[in-house]
């Protein structure tokens, strides 16, 4: 068997025990899908009703609430790889010549499939409650490919965090920014009626510019600037988690 | 192969301005079981991790299994196997699933994976546990396997970090029966423990390491031999007969109340001989004799001149 064979085999049977993990994970699938169907239903019923938009809310809030869905799933991976961490998990599989790539990998993969199936859900419940994307075919391939984007980033640096955190705790701890942070951007109101300090704050990070892109697409009215900005926010914290996530990996045994 | 499984010289590791490894050197037989002895910190794990092929030592040489270490590290990895010090085993996979997920990764095919697992299950009985989540298991079913997935690789040389550290004694004696039984089978093992009793029970060498150094080698006999305090203890039947015996035995120590003589010896046959015949000689009557030779916790103090209170043999 050759290396790159190998390694997808690896890839695969890793991949497979971390669909396991989730699986029976009840705090990992109900972060993942259940939090954010209820943030849909509290932002769009319950909140929603008082916002004034300029369109109808839940067309308004749906792109932000994707975004936030990708931030909720990821607490339980980093306590996950972490503890493969500190427990010699990986120090098992790197005397068995499992190569880092085939780990790692698994854990990104693991972290697109299902947050890709969380935010259909999500998708699919914004529609019942009255979403109207007007978004053409390409749009929507432009659509998928920020969501993808989007989660490449934050699923390599949600692995690093969890290979470089002391402990599970402090590794958990690190989705509670990617969480909170939507909720500082033009997700449910634009970052223009915010106040002072605030509104700088929602324009400039990379969760506005992500969001807005993904606006931009589902409403069928895409912005080349914001669609550049949000691509090169994602492929920088992309880089930039994996070179971690690589580095980490390497030095600590 | 040369009879010798692993042979490091010359190990030396240090982390910033602190010497976790000061120039170690080992040299393990085939077939046999080497214990590193040592409390908390010594350099125990980092001396597996840098055999292991985990850990580029700063300096030194390590050949297992006839493969340089540096050079030749997937021939390392797979002659070996590793149990840490902590049960690496997955808590939300099955028994069996841990077992058959070692078995995709060392790419067996599907039914000779299937084999090995069934296999290794029912000779650590653990058949009836083999469906349930590994969040369920004891301790001692932990470690059991864990030894048991790192056996499905079939390695000839396993490396085990403190494997009964944390475990009841009945499970520390299923795991010492478990690693006999693998050195019947041919293969060599390398354990680290941090109690004196265990090294004593299984191993047929001995390196105490303090403080990133070996301070000893040799067999448990040699070790317990190479430091003063063997005595023969004399009990007696009366007050008199102590006394007696007490001026005849002028280098001994006496107890008073426990009606004892302790005399320092070596422990060996000629000097008990040379005891006896003065005993004879004065016709004393002794109503007991005892040869008492340090046990291990003795050694490790002597040997490394501090106390340590991690260490506990019993």
């Amino acid at each position: 068997m050759n290396a790159i064979s190998a390694s997808l085999a690896d890839s695969r049977t890793m991949l497979r025990r971390n669909f396991r993990h989730t699986m029976r994970n009840p705090l990992a699938l109900f972060n993942a899908i259940i939090v954010p169907i209820f943030v849909v239903f509290l932002m769009v019923y319950v909140l929603g009703g008082a916002f004034s938009v300029g369109t109808d809310y839940v067309n308004y809030a749906t792109p932000g609430l994707i975004i936030m869905t990708i931030g909720h799933g990821i607490g339980p991976t980093a306590t996950a790889v972490n503890s493969d961490m500190t427990t010699g998990f990986i120090n098992r599989l790197r005397v068995m010549h499992v190569s880092r790539a085939a780990v790692l990998n698994a854990h990104v993969f693991e972290i697109m499939l299902r947050t890709l199936v969380a935010i259909a859900i999500i998708i699919g419940v914004a529609l019942a409650m009255g979403f109207r994307p007007a978004a053409s075919f390409p749009q929507w391939l432009g659509a998928i490919a920020i969501i993808a984007l989007t989660v490449l980033a934050i699923g390599w640096l949600t692995v690093a965090a969890g290979l470089a955190a002391k402990s599970p705790e402090s590794a958990g701890i690190f989705g509670v920014p990617l969480m909170l942070l939507p909720f500082l951007s033009s997700a449910f109101v634009p970052a223009d009626t915010m106040g002072p300090g605030a509104r700088e704050f929602a324009e400039y990070q990379p969760f506005t510019s992500i969001i807005e892109t993904l606006r931009g697409f589902l409403t069928g009215a895409p912005s080349t600037g914001t669609a550049i900005t949000a691509v090169a926010w994602c492929a920088g914290l992309s880089l930039a988690g994996y070179l971690w996530a690589r580095a980490t990996f390497t030095k600590r045994a | 192969m040369n009879g010798s499984a692993i042979a490091a010289s010359g190990l030396r590791k240090a982390y910033k301005d602190k010497t976790v490894l000061d120039g170690i050197d080992l040299n393990v037989r085939t077939g046999t079981i080497f214990a590193l002895l040592g409390p908390n910190g010594a350099g125990k794990t980092t001396t597996v991790n840098v055999l292991t092929t985990l850990l580029t030592p700063d300096a030194g040489k390590v050949v297992v299994a006839g493969h340089d270490v540096a050079t030749e590290t997937k021939a390392v990895r797979a002659a070996i196997g590793v149990t840490g010090q902590f049960a690496s085993v997955d808590d939300l996979l099955t028994g069996e699933e841990n077992l058959l997920m070692m078995a995709d990764l060392l790419h067996l095919p599907k039914a000779e994976g299937k084999r090995v697992a069934g296999r290794l299950l029912e000779r650590f009985d653990l058949v009836e546990a083999a469906s349930k989540l590994v969040v369920s298991y004891s301790g001692g079913m932990r470690r059991k396997l864990d030894l048991a997935m790192t056996l499905v690789g079939d390695p000839q040389i396993i490396f085990l970090d403190e494997p009964t550290t944390g475990l009841d004694p009945r499970s520390r004696r299923t795991m010492w029966e478990i690693i006999r039984e693998l050195v019947a089978e041919g293969t060599t093992i390398f354990l680290t423990t941090q109690y004196l009793e265990e090294a004593d029970q299984l191993a047929d060498r001995i390196a105490v390491l303090d403080q990133g150094r070996l301070v000893a080698e040799g067999t448990a006999d040699e070790l317990k031999r190479r430091i003063p305090g063997s005595h023969v203890r004399l009990r007696f039947t009366d007050r008199h007969a102590l006394d007696v015996a007490a001026r005849v035995l002028h280098e001994s120590t006496r107890h008073d109340d426990e009606l004892t003589l302790r005399v320092p010896g070596d422990g060996g046959v000629r000097s008990l001989r040379a005891l006896i015949d003065r005993l004879d000689a004065h016709s004393l009557e002794v109503e007991e004799l005892s040869v008492h030779t340090p046990d291990l916790d003795d050694v490790f103090l002597a040997l490394t001149g501090h106390g340590n209170t991690e260490v506990s043999g019993r």
